[in-house]
């Protein structure tokens, strides 16, 4: 009897109300992360209005570690402009500068060839088989905006997964062990 | 509430605040500058005009390029992107823009000068359709920034004509 009633007393004792709260505060967080994210990809057009840049292709200009603002307008794509695009078949946006634009009357179709400022040769190599132009839709954004360095965290975080998990991991804890 | 952790976020928190800010303003300042840059492009030659493998028309020229872009730098500069492209309009597409020469000026020193070369990427047309074409030669440069919004305009120069029979 006195076993299940110390039993009964210590699970009452854990607060339910606070370990809720802590919950919903933590819900709330990553939603308002979401929300933000989303509404960035309405305002800038594009699935993607920020990436990392990943390779030195574009030096001096964009570094490894650098971070770009992507917009997406109805605007014709024109020489000179940073796209960022996806290849066919391969999931890793890539950052060059247009160097060469065909635009078809009437329906707006376009043919363009980038080249990253740092590489010796247009991107055709890049291309899926068989592909020498990239059309619209291959497209996802023009770089508008830069900040330097910033984007370190992302590839660190990726290319050692360890990391994340050991902030992950401190991040859980510090919550649970917070006396409010 | 004083403790070590509760400080270090606090202290990183702001930390980071102002440095966005920073940013912000440093992008902003760049409206202010006064910028009047200045370029004329001569054909000093056409080394040969003729199809290539595929079927394109292909030109060679040897360009002669003269530019001030000193004012189009800022405290907030890094580097300035320059390049010429050839613009023409042909029959089944209403604007062809090739890219002919580049260069990056990483200071305000480099931004004055007078070069002379033969076009650095080559000049293809998707079709025959280079013979006898008016064209117009812009000069374009993309300021891109230490921080912040890049700036691109252009200069266009017209009045440029190639040969009317291969050779």
């Amino acid at each position: 009897m006195g076993l299940v009633g110390e039993t009964v007393d210590s699970i009452k004792s854990i607060k339910i109300r606070q370990l809720l709260t802590q919950a919903v505060t933590l819900g709330m967080i990553v939603t308002s992360a979401l929300i933000i994210w989303k509404a960035l990809m309405c305002v800038t057009g594009t699935e993607s209005p920020v990436v990392v840049v990943l390779s030195g292709s574009m030096e001096p200009g964009f570094k490894r570690g650098d971070i770009l603002f992507l917009t997406m307008t109805k605007d014709p794509i024109r020489t000179g402009e940073i796209v960022v695009f996806n290849v066919d078949g391969r999931d890793i946006p890539i950052v060059h500068r247009a160097i060469k634009v065909h635009e078809r009357e009437n329906t707006g179709h376009v043919d363009v060839l980038t080249k990253g400022d740092n590489n010796d040769v247009d991107d055709i190599g890049l291309y899926a088989d068989g592909q020498f132009w990239l059309h619209r839709h291959h497209i996802m954004g023009r770089a508008v905006g830069f900040l330097p360095y910033v984007g370190w965290v992302t590839i660190i975080m990726s290319e050692k997964p360890i990391i994340k998990y050991i902030l992950i991991g401190a991040l859980g804890l510090l919550v649970i062990t917070s006396k409010d | 509430m004083h403790s070590f952790g509760y400080r270090a976020n606090a202290l990183l928190t702001f930390a980071l605040t102002i440095l966005a800010f920073m940013c912000a303003i440093a992008s902003f300042s760049d409206n202010f500058s006064n910028q009047t840059p200045s370029a004329q492009i001569q054909i000093l030659n056409i080394n040969w005009f003729q199809e290539e493998p595929h079927g394109n028309d292909e030109v060679s020229l040897t360009l002669n390029i003269t530019a001030d872009l000193q004012s189009l730098f800022t405290w907030n500069t890094k580097q300035v992107f320059a390049f010429v492209a050839a613009e023409y309009k042909t029959s089944k597409n209403s604007l062809n823009q090739v890219s002919l020469w580049d260069a990056i000026i990483p200071e305000k020193e480099h931004a004055k000068f007078w070069i002379q070369i033969s076009n650095k990427y080559p000049f293809i047309d998707k079709g025959h359709n280079l013979r006898g074409k008016d064209f117009n030669l812009t000069l374009h440069w993309h300021v891109m920034p230490k921080t912040g919004k890049m700036l691109a305009d252009k200069i266009v120069m017209s009045g440029y004509r190639l040969p009317d029979a291969y050779r």
